[in-house]
């Protein structure tokens, strides 16, 4: 398809710049004045709504097609909380900063509390800020709290963090950008963290651990507690990354646990949509010690129930420029109160029938490296298709042209050809039979026609891509 | 209630399948001590109980206040295709690009908001999106330390406070040294941001407009950073660029800034985007995902997420930065409205900014006791001292409906008195009026 610029025609114009009601002013010094006008392309709307129309029809999505993309919770997004974001669309944050302002914002603020508390009681942590702006943004905001406490306490010589071998790469960086050397603790044979490894790098240089819970391959460590109480008793604190929390809802509270800091991902978990890459949102929460160097500004409740923006001196100070993506924290703050305490609690259970639903059907097929009831995902590895040719990839491209989004593959990074399959609860068994079946059918090609699975995508506007050519080329933006 | 369509006869055949006798049965991996101790929510509710509890809130969010208030989120005009667009769920309900072939859609998109953002900031290459504009501008900060490999940064004193704070916390964990070059009254006071610069500087940071709207040139400031082989870092306010001269055009290595004002909704605070910019042959060092060119086997052009190799999930902790989830959806919305808009029309959007507030700095200058403080150009926000404390002014007007601008004192002690009006598009000229006439009442009634 051509790009927007390639349907430019020189003259053309799109949507009518307001009229003006004031005079013309004198221009702008020559020496601040751009040279030349940016070089937009000129379409009418028409052309314009086309072309995005029809650019959006080159997309799978949750809307079209079954996502079972593990590690990112793909569940369906409710349209009435679609609705209830946009409500604020018009309400501009600065007027919370104004002096007196909060008062003309008490509904936004009133969400930024609830949810806040609301959070809090799911996950058992004291308080929560929801400045940070995505699962990452969170992870480096958590790690920057737990440097201040350390420093606060006068320990200034724990430089690193332990991070398991099969954690998202986002914890090593995150941990990275807040100051922080890693040192990865790798897998043992049984799927978690390796104990006696993790006894081994603890020390009291450690700051920090930080875990996913259920793990990576989608399974619920029954030595959380322990690891825990092995990194307090060393003097460091323990992370938790939420990414998974859709499997626990109501069961487990990372809070009760042990961990100190965690982080939510609401686009996962409290169901808002994934944008195409975002926003997200990554709300921290804290043990009651910690509270203290949570960012600035905190929403609190006066006394008479209204609701204020407070400085917070001892924090960390700022992590982005307001309250966070609040748009989408009021969709899920209109999620968690439409479904409730027994609404999530389903979640979590259905979300965990059916990935062992998916596991039970696909075993016989798809190599299952640990072969125990999971939680919400499940993790296959392509290794028997590999005797024939076929990877994970091959699965994966063969899948787009029966009509599902593929699974992810090649993570966790500690099972060979991973096929890494998250259906989440809002998949009926009718949908997830159908991929089933495809999966079924994939491993049948496998053995008989390898060449089919290495053709696709043939359905698609563009088939496999040259992506080292693209690295190569650096071709980032026409000319 | 949560939305899961298995039926108690779909739920007893999975069961079965599995060969568990029930759905607590799949929990049995969770050691019992280690079960939840409190999950004290309240029960759902329907639809339309949910919608009448929102609307309730959103009925108190200012609604009924005029806003010539910035600080760098700004009150523009968004065309209606914008929202319809940008609800296409095969965009707003699909993820990260991983698989290209079934992405075309998000990926061409995000190609075409990378050129979008080159051609406003006069760079040559652009990443997918970052979160904000603070956390952008703190990127381009940390960008800097990789590519000088020095460890000391200047940060000029008339970039947005907010972002200072967020940059400051971002060096501080990397024990990175931040150099705060106070501003001289609305301006950048070049003359000490030059002579900060020596042969340990990482980049020197400005922003255009700055907080106070003025607008400088900063040819020469990077001049002097590149005789120190330091880069300069120009944050700028995108609507600007169809008239002000672009970060590129100054000679800026790294153009940063947020990206609201192009088509997202004001929204409390987000979402938005941050968008970074660089030269060529800095784009390996660029943070975040970008979009690149290629074909596939029969030659057809197609887009795919590239140069991943700075990435967290490949190179974990020795990636370019964190970020996984950027703001794309949000980056989706700027390109529309850029193209929306057109050639033409941003440069017209940028002028009528322009001539308002040129508009509204005349009639308020005007008001009995209150001076312009900017001494140069300005273009959408300018800066007024007040004969009384310009917190208390605000609060007062506040009171009349009219958010009159941002009170300085909070951010730059000693400026107590200096208040920020930013006049966009929207703004009427009866509006400008009345603010006139209303701050008259304030400061002298």
């Amino acid at each position: 398809m051509e790009l927007i610029f390639e349907k430019s025609v020189s003259g053309r114009t799109g949507v009518r710049v307001p009229l003006s009601d004031v005079p013309k002013a004198a221009s702008l010094p020559e020496a601040v004045r751009r040279q030349e006008p940016v070089r937009l392309p000129e379409v009418g709307e028409l052309d314009l709504v086309r072309h995005y129309t029809n650019l959006s029809r080159r997309n799978f999505s949750v809307d079209t097609n079954f996502y079972p993309l593990g590690s990112c919770t793909m569940k369906y997004n409710t349209k009435v909380t679609e609705n209830a974001g946009g409500l604020f669309a018009s309400c501009h944050p600065m007027l919370a900063l104004l002096p007196g302002g909060d008062s003309l914002v008490q509904g936004p603020l009133s969400i930024v509390y609830e949810l806040e508390r609301q959070l809090a009681e799911i996950t058992g942590m004291e308080e929560v800020t929801t400045q940070p702006l995505a699962g990452a943004h969170g992870e480096m905001t958590g790690i920057m709290v737990i440097a201040a406490y350390h420093k606060a306490r006068g320990d200034e010589k724990r430089k690193y963090v332990i991070v398991p071998d099969s954690s998202h790469g986002t914890n090593p960086a995150s941990a990275a950008m807040a100051g922080y050397e890693i040192v990865t603790v790798p897998t043992a044979p049984y799927g978690d963290m390796d104990l006696d490894l993790f006894r081994q790098a603890m020390n009291d240089e450690v700051a920090a651990v930080m875990l996913t819970c259920p793990n990576t391959l989608g399974l619920f460590n029954p030595h959380i507690a322990e690891i825990c109480a092995i990194a307090h008793q060393g003097g460091a604190l323990t992370y938790y990354d939420g990414a998974n929390l859709n499997a626990i809802l109501g069961k487990v509270r990372p809070g009760d646990v042990g961990f100190d800091v965690i982080h939510v991902n609401l686009h996962k978990t409290f169901g808002t949509p994934h944008g195409g890459g975002g926003p997200g949102s990554g709300p921290i929460g804290v043990r009651g010690d910690l509270v203290r160097f949570l960012p600035t500004p905190r929403v609190v409740r006066r006394v008479d129930g209204s609701y204020a923006v407070e400085d917070h001196p001892e924090g960390i100070g700022r992590v982005s420029d307001f309250f966070g993506n609040f748009a989408i924290m009021a969709r899920a703050y209109a999620y968690i109160t439409m479904l409730g305490r027994e609404g999530l609690i389903e979640v979590s259970e259905q979300a965990v029938l059916n990935a062992n639903y998916i596991m039970a059907r696909l075993k016989e097929e798809y190599e299952l490296p640990f072969d125990q009831t999971c939680m919400h995902e499940c993790v296959f590895s392509a290794s028997r298709q590999v005797q024939n040719g076929v990877h994970a990839i091959d699965v994966a491209k063969y899948l787009i042209d029966r009509g599902f989004h593929p699974p992810t593959v090649y993570f966790p990074l500690n099972v060979k050809e991973a096929i890494m399959i998250e259906p989440t609860e809002t998949e009926s068994k009718q949908t997830m039979d159908a991929f089933i079946e495809v999966m079924l059918e994939a491993a049948q090609l496998a053995k008989e026609d390898p060449e089919r699975l290495h053709e696709a995508p043939v359905t698609t506007p563009v088939g496999r891509l040259d992506e080292t050519r693209a690295a190569r080329m650096q071709q980032v933006c026409c000319e | 209630m949560g939305y899961c369509p298995n039926t108690p006869d779909d739920i007893r055949d999975m069961l079965a399948a599995i060969g568990a006798a029930s759905v607590e049965e799949l929990f049995a991996p969770i050691p019992a001590e280690l079960r939840a101790k409190s999950f004290n929510l309240p029960p759902g509710m329907s639809e339309l109980e949910l919608l009448r509890l929102m609307r309730e809130k959103a009925a108190s969010c200012g609604a009924d206040i005029t806003p010539f208030i910035g600080g760098g989120i700004y009150d523009h005009f968004i065309p209606a295709a914008v929202d319809h667009l940008a609800s296409r769920a095969e965009f707003y309900t699909a993820y990260t690009p991983y698989q290209p072939e079934c992405a075309q859609g998000t990926l061409q998109a995000l190609y075409e908001y990378q050129t979008t953002i080159c051609r406003l900031t006069g760079m040559e290459a652009s990443n997918a999106s970052l979160y904000d504009g603070g956390t952008a501008v703190a990127e381009a900060a940390l960008m800097s330390l990789r590519i000088t490999d020095r460890h000391k940064v200047i940060l000029d004193g008339s970039v947005n406070p907010l972002h200072r704070g967020i940059v400051t916390g971002y060096l501080h964990g990397l024990s990175a040294q931040a150099v705060h070059v106070a501003p001289d009254g609305c301006a950048s006071d070049l003359a000490r941001l030059m002579s900060s610069i020596d042969d340990e500087t990482a980049a020197v940071i400005v922003q255009s407009p700055n907080f106070f709207g003025s607008v400088q040139d900063f040819r020469e400031l990077a001049q002097k950073a590149h005789d120190h082989e330091a880069l300069l870092i120009v944050s700028c306010y995108p609507i600007a660029m169809g008239l002000v001269a672009s970060p590129g055009e100054m000679g800026a290595d790294i153009a940063v800034g947020e990206g609201q004002s192009l088509g997202n909704h004001l929204s409390f605070g987000g979402p938005y985007f941050g968008f970074i910019a660089t030269r060529k042959r800095f784009i390996r060092n660029l943070p975040g995902r970008i979009v690149g060119e290629t074909i596939d086997h029969q030659g057809r052009r197609g887009f795919v997420l590239t140069l991943q190799a700075r990435e967290q999930h490949i190179k974990r902790h020795k990636a370019t930065s964190n970020i996984c989830s950027n703001q794309s959806l949000c980056a989706l919305r700027g390109l529309i409205f850029c193209a929306s808009l057109g050639r033409k029309g941003f440069e017209e959007l940028a002028q009528l900014n322009y001539d308002k507030a040129q508009y509204a700095k005349s009639v308020l200058a005007a008001v009995r006791g209150v001076d312009l403080l900017n001494s140069g150009a300005t273009f959408n926000e300018f800066t007024l001292v007040l004969p009384k404390d310009a917190a208390e002014v605000v609060q007062r007007l506040l009171d009349k409906g009219m958010a009159a601008g941002v009170p300085l004192g909070q951010y730059y002690p000693g400026m107590e008195r200096a208040l920020v009006v930013t006049v966009t598009e929207k703004r009427t000229k009866d509006e400008i009026d009345r603010l006139a006439a209303l701050l008259e009442e304030v400061l002298w009634s």
